[in-house]
């Protein structure tokens, strides 16, 4: 948790987000606030705007309005530099094709942040190791994406997403394209891993067994977040 | 739920005790009721009594005298018979979410704000469920019984969203009209 005097402040934070693509408004003022360690599912239907306002919130997409905070700073007031760092070294990021590097191995898409990063090869590797083995899948290290299950291109995408130890991982249905066994083990490993190293996960679904998952979740409809409706 | 069926099915591995039937029976089905001991020995006289079970002898382990129980051949017939028949898939929608939602609508009330709350507790129910199927060492049975709990949840809440914007339609229609 991160502190400015003795207010709280979020993680993160999106207030009043707006964001349209020509005339159709995917975000209409969209508020959402994600703790530090805090596991936040996203739901609604399709269209709904869940994934633009993952797009804002993870700095890919400026919004037309509203501001988005981590740690108390607002992105959009950020140099560019430092804005692509956070991305790079604070942010992790799955989509539901996990985007994996196709040429590359398992172990070579996971090590390629810690390359990027500044590690050697043979120490990236290693740790690649370790990740590929924290998500079951390290007999699958030498293979390419394409010669992977779904279920497990996933978990190699969340060992990539987590091994710079991320603050926020943003997850963007991670499981979308998976039956339900290997959607378990993907959602299994994924909140074991951020619950051990204290990574808060956005995660947008559309599956209510997915979003069981999360400590807590925020509905959007019409590009706003709706009240979820009060437990008694 | 046919739980003289179950009791047989538990008797199919072996003589058992009324007391050891009921703890066994809450192992299996963690997530289930769990069963009275007086529904237990109550079931277990009329299984004997229609000869599908019989005493086979007792005994008392220097505590009280328990009685021993064990499966029939006509009990073996009888068990295979009621797993293989289908169970009649919904036969009546009786349920009570749909019922609220119908009377609420027929009387003029708020829907769409019972249905936000009781999604929120459907989803409750089912964070519930997820801790306790993806706990370290959970064993089979929970797992299957909690995927048994979170599928129908999910049905249940499948369709309350479909509803919510049905009713969304619905008003829309009304007031254009």
């Amino acid at each position: 948790m991160n502190t400015k005097g003795d207010i709280t402040v979020p993680l993160l934070e999106g207030r009043g987000l707006v964001k349209a693509y020509g005339p159709t408004e995917a975000l209409r003022g969209a508020s959402v606030r994600l703790d530090a360690g805090e596991i936040l599912a996203v739901t609604g239907t399709s269209g709904s705007g869940k994934s633009t306002l993952l797009h804002c919130l993870a700095g890919i997409a400026g919004p037309d309005e509203g501001s988005v905070s981590y740690g108390g700073e607002r992105l959009d007031r950020l140099p560019e530099k430092r804005l692509s760092e956070l991305r790079r070294t604070e942010f992790g990021v799955v989509f539901q094709f996990g985007q994996l590097i196709p040429e590359l191995t398992a172990v070579d898409n996971v090590a390629l942040p810690l390359l990027l990063a500044g590690l050697t090869r043979a120490d990236a590797h290693t740790r690649a190791g370790e990740w590929l083995e924290r998500f079951g899948v390290r007999g699958q290290a030498g293979l390419r994406p394409g010669e992977m299950s779904g279920g497990q291109a996933q978990r190699t995408a969340l060992a990539r997403a987590l091994i710079t130890g991320p603050k926020i991982v943003f997850a963007d249905e991670p499981t979308g394209a998976l039956d339900s066994l290997a959607s378990e083990q993907v959602m299994t490993a994924l909140v074991h891993t951020a619950r051990e190293s204290g990574t808060a996960v956005l995660l947008i679904t559309h599956d209510a067994q997915v979003a069981a998952y999360a400590d807590r979740e925020v509905r959007m409809a019409d590009g706003a977040v709706v009240p979820v409706g009060v437990t008694a | 739920m046919s739980i003289r069926h179950i009791l047989l099915g538990l008797l199919a591995g072996g003589p058992s005790h009324g007391y050891d039937l009921k703890r066994r029976h809450d192992e299996r089905f963690p997530e289930a009721r769990p069963l009275a001991y007086g529904q237990v020995y109550t079931t277990l006289q009329r299984l004997v009594r229609d000869g599908l079970a019989e005493v086979e002898g007792t005994d008392s382990d220097g505590g009280p005298e328990r009685t021993r129980y064990r499966s029939t051949e006509a009990g073996a017939r009888e068990l295979a018979e009621w797993a293989g028949q289908i169970a009649p898939p919904a036969p009546f929608v009786t349920n009570e979410i749909f019922a609220k939602v119908v009377v609420s609508i027929l009387s003029g009330g708020d829907p769409d704000t019972y249905l936000r709350a009781q999604r929120a507790a459907h989803m409750a129910r089912m964070r519930e469920l997820t801790a306790v199927k993806t706990a370290k060492g959970a064993d089979l049975a929970t797992v299957l019984s909690a995927d048994y709990a979170l599928n129908h949840l999910d049905a249940d809440l499948r369709w309350m969203t479909t509803t919510a914007a049905r009713l969304t339609t619905l008003t829309a229609e009304v007031d254009s009209a």
